[in-house]
């Protein structure tokens, strides 16, 4: 269960809101840096940046 | 050492990032009662020789990375585990090359192709074909690094670029006739011997993919397509595939490519049907038989 509804970004530090549905590998976008964010921890919420996109990912 | 697999009777859901699609999948897989563990590729470390280290009921596989994916259907196979979609399957939809030889074998319609193996036999291909051309990269998706070549300068200035790259996958030339296409593609997605789906894909660019800003818009399934569609998909392996086609001025269907794990967040939004919840369908009748 998550105890905390929001933490920082890495990369700015801004407050970056949880939603309720978040699960580990989930990405959000910071809403400051625009960053994006992988949730690495739910208990308590927090945030990695997201590993780069690599050149054969896709569909 | 000869060592015994941990049970898990749940599915496992192999992924990459938690997607939309991933998230619809998920809630699906708990509305259809489906006990599912969810596995990071990151963590998967499976011994080749041997039982693997989690016996799971099956394997989803919704890794992003082709290499990643690939590999890791093989060796849970080699385990002894059902993988959807199965490692031969991933192999051919994620390089067009082999996609667009089963597409040839198979006599489906697709765009007039050829491959050099060097970069000195790119241009004389390219020229093969005649201008405009397009070049892609065999194994890459979301529309990246696609090249409209539209004329000898160009398609000289490409290849010494690839060239430069000093990477082998680059210094094979995948090299398509551009079909001047009617400010749209069509995705079809089949599930098994069926094709559940379908939208066109509009943009103004000639690149009509959703993740260069594509736009979905509804489409009616006509019995042309849902012929074409399983036709391609069973040409590459079948399972759970996206197929892109082209249409040419004439109004002829044309597949270009065929997607193994595929993304449906912009089909979702105009299609009527619950595309996770066919999927979920779809995995649970493959697990019965």
């Amino acid at each position: 269960m998550t105890t905390t509804v929001s933490s920082t970004c890495p990369d700015c530090t801004e407050v970056v809101p949880a939603a309720s549905d978040l699960r580990v590998t989930s990405i959000v976008v910071c809403p400051a840096c625009q960053a994006e964010l992988e949730v690495v921890d739910l208990d308590p919420v927090e945030y990695a940046l997201a590993p780069e996109i690599e050149e054969d990912f896709g569909e | 050492m000869s060592r015994s697999a941990g049970q898990d009777g749940r599915l496992a859901v192999l992924t990459t990032r938690t997607r939309l699609e991933e998230r619809l999948i998920f809630a699906a897989l708990e509305r259809h009662g489906v006990p599912y563990v969810q596995v990071d590729d990151r963590t998967v470390v499976e011994p080749l020789r041997g039982a693997p280290r989690i016996r799971h009921r099956a394997v989803l596989n919704r890794i992003m990375s082709h290499t990643r994916s690939r590999y890791a259907a093989a060796i849970l196979e080699a385990a002894g585990h059902r993988v959807l979609n199965p490692a031969h399957v991933i192999e051919t939809c994620g390089d067009k090359i082999l996609t667009s030889l089963a597409l040839v074998r198979a006599g489906i319609p697709t765009p007039e192709t050829v491959v050099a193996l060097t970069p000195d036999a790119a241009v004389d291909a390219i020229e093969e074909l005649g201008y405009p051309a397009v070049l892609k990269p065999a194994v890459g998706s979301w529309g990246r690094l696609l090249s409209k070549v539209n004329d000898r300068d160009a398609a000289e200035t490409l290849v010494e670029h690839k060239q430069s790259l000093r990477n082998p996958s680059h210094t094979v030339f995948y090299v398509q006739e551009f079909v001047d296409k009617p400010g749209r593609d069509i995705r079809l997605i089949v599930l098994g011997d069926e094709v559940v789906a379908g939208v066109y894909r509009r943009s103004d660019h000639w690149i009509t993919n959703t993740a260069r800003g594509a736009t979905t818009e509804r489409l009616e399934l006509t019995p042309d397509l849902v012929k074409l569609g399983a036709r391609a998909a069973a040409a590459v392996g079948g399972g759970m595939l996206a197929v892109d086609l082209v249409e040419r001025a004439s109004g002829e269907l044309l597949v270009t490519e065929i997607n193994h794990t595929m993304e449906f967040h912009g089909l979702a939004e105009v299609v009527d049907v619950d595309l996770a919840d066919l999927i979920v369908a779809h995995v649970r009748e493959v697990l019965r038989s």
